[in-house]
């Protein structure tokens, strides 16, 4: 029987007062929000917090919504509603790629969009979603409001700039028209981590031929590419025509510059391997839909 | 800590410790042992109960999660005209073979067809892909939910 050791419970009743119960128990508190990261690790002794601040009731940190041009994701937002949102799926068809693939629809129930992305697990499909569309992660603390791009959040495995009286409160991404996103993960069975995954936002100038890819952001999960990202396969898309032969050639660059370490779910080359052709895949993709957009408009 | 948690229509207030599992609470102090217990890691899907009208998985919900909400059990699918349709069809289709599935199974598509009332297979697969069946049994629990959604439509449209 798994059962974490003792610790002390407190509901927050909001922000505010988690940010203070954070600031007064300093490193020994921790918060749960959906806690399918965290109650796990503490059954396992990973994590043993000796105060627990429980931010469900904070509808203030929920809801998914477009304002001020920016797709905004709060941190509360349950992995389910990221799925079912109509308007995230319509800017970025690669938020329901990533939601479709992460674990299952009970635990998406629970789970939580600011949940995944503090616990920054090298294999999380949203670190490198959220990577890709270059969003902003809004953080609260007790000096007020601060903005981190995606590409500065992640200090290392497991580790973010969230500070221990701090909490992620929001992700905002920039709606931008003329775009296309796609998520492609490899598992090893459904609802399982990414034996490697990649991510791909691509805005496309339209031309006779397959038009010129005039930006992009890349992720790349589960594979040990610096910051989720591929930053070397972007500078060689930007400007080149949106073809297989430019993907491929992205690819291999990607592949190059990721350092996948050999595990459980496979060896290093296999994974060097799936973050090329990954990349490739969900270039590909994004273009697809980058097209079929242009042509509704 | 004192909790009150709402299960099955019924109050119930306890002393408990912060880190105690729902899974637990309703086994352990409750008695409503229909909810299974069954891998701790959230994978298995054998204590599925709904929080709040949600399916979640009690063993990785702390009870005091649940103070101030409402829970329901397999133990609260039955109403007053007999078992939930899911049960009938579960039980007429051969759903379940050893049947430690069966609570978690039953809860999930019972908020399935609430919400989706003519699930495809495809659907259905879907809805069920975070709970096991150690027996394979999979067959027959779509086949079962399948048969509980053609009951209710049927159902619905005589009455």
């Amino acid at each position: 029987m798994q059962v974490p050791a003792h610790f002390e419970y407190q509901r927050a009743t909001s922000v505010d007062h988690a940010i203070a119960l954070l600031t007064r128990y300093g490193a020994e508190a921790r918060v749960v929000a959906g806690g399918h990261s965290l109650i796990p690790m503490m059954k396992l002794r990973l994590a043993q917090p000796e105060m627990l601040i429980d931010i469900n009731d904070l509808h203030e940190l929920g809801g998914i919504r477009v304002e001020g041009g920016e797709l905004r994701i709060g941190a509360m937002a349950r992995h389910s509603e990221l799925l079912g949102s109509a308007v995230a799926g319509e800017h970025y068809p690669m938020l329901h790629d990533a939601e479709r693939v992460i674990a299952d629809p009970v635990v998406r129930n629970r789970g939580t969009i600011g949940g995944s992305v503090c616990q920054a697990d090298p294999s999380e499909d949203l670190s490198g979603a959220f990577t890709a569309l270059r969003a902003t992660a809004v953080i609260r603390g007790a000096e007020g409001v601060r903005s981190v791009p995606m590409r500065a959040f992640f200090t290392g495995p497991y580790q973010t700039v969230v500070g221990p009286a701090e909490i992620l409160a929001e992700l905002r991404i920039p709606v931008r028209p003329g775009g296309g996103s796609a998520y492609v993960k490899v598992d090893r069975r459904a609802g399982d981590w990414a034996v490697a995954a990649a991510a791909a936002a691509l805005w496309l100038e339209p031309g006779p031929g397959p038009g010129t890819i005039t930006d992009v952001g890349l992720g790349l999960t589960a594979v040990g590419a610096a910051g989720f990202t591929a930053v070397a396969a972007e500078e060689f898309l930007r400007g080149r025509p949106a073809t297989e032969e430019t993907f491929a050639e992205a690819g291999r660059i990607a592949a190059e510059h990721c350092r996948p370490v050999a595990d459980q779910r496979g060896p290093a080359d296999y994974k060097r391997h799936l973050a090329g052709e990954l990349t490739v895949r969900t270039l590909r993709r994004a273009a697809a839909r980058a097209r079929a957009r242009g042509q509704e408009a | 800590m004192q909790i009150t948690v709402t299960v099955n229509g019924t109050e119930h207030v306890r002393e408990v410790e912060p880190r105690l599992l729902l899974v637990h609470l309703l086994r352990d102090e409750l008695g409503l042992t229909g909810t299974h217990w069954g891998c701790d890691t959230s994978n298995c899907g054998a204590c599925v109960v709904w929080m709040d009208g949600t399916p979640v998985k009690s063993c990785t919900v702390l009870a005091a999660m649940a103070s101030g909400r409402h829970v329901r059990t397999v133990e609260g699918l039955e109403g007053h005209a007999g078992l939930d349709q899911v049960q009938r069809s579960f039980i007429r289709c051969h759903g379940l073979q050893c049947g430690f599935c069966t609570p978690g199974m039953l809860m999930t598509a019972r908020w399935l067809l609430d919400h989706n009332p003519d699930p495809s297979e495809t659907e259905i697969r879907e809805a069920i892909a975070g709970q096991t069946c150690r027996c394979t049994g999979y067959e027959n629990i779509v086949r079962s939910i399948r048969h509980a959604a053609r009951a209710e439509k049927s159902r619905d449209g005589a009455a």
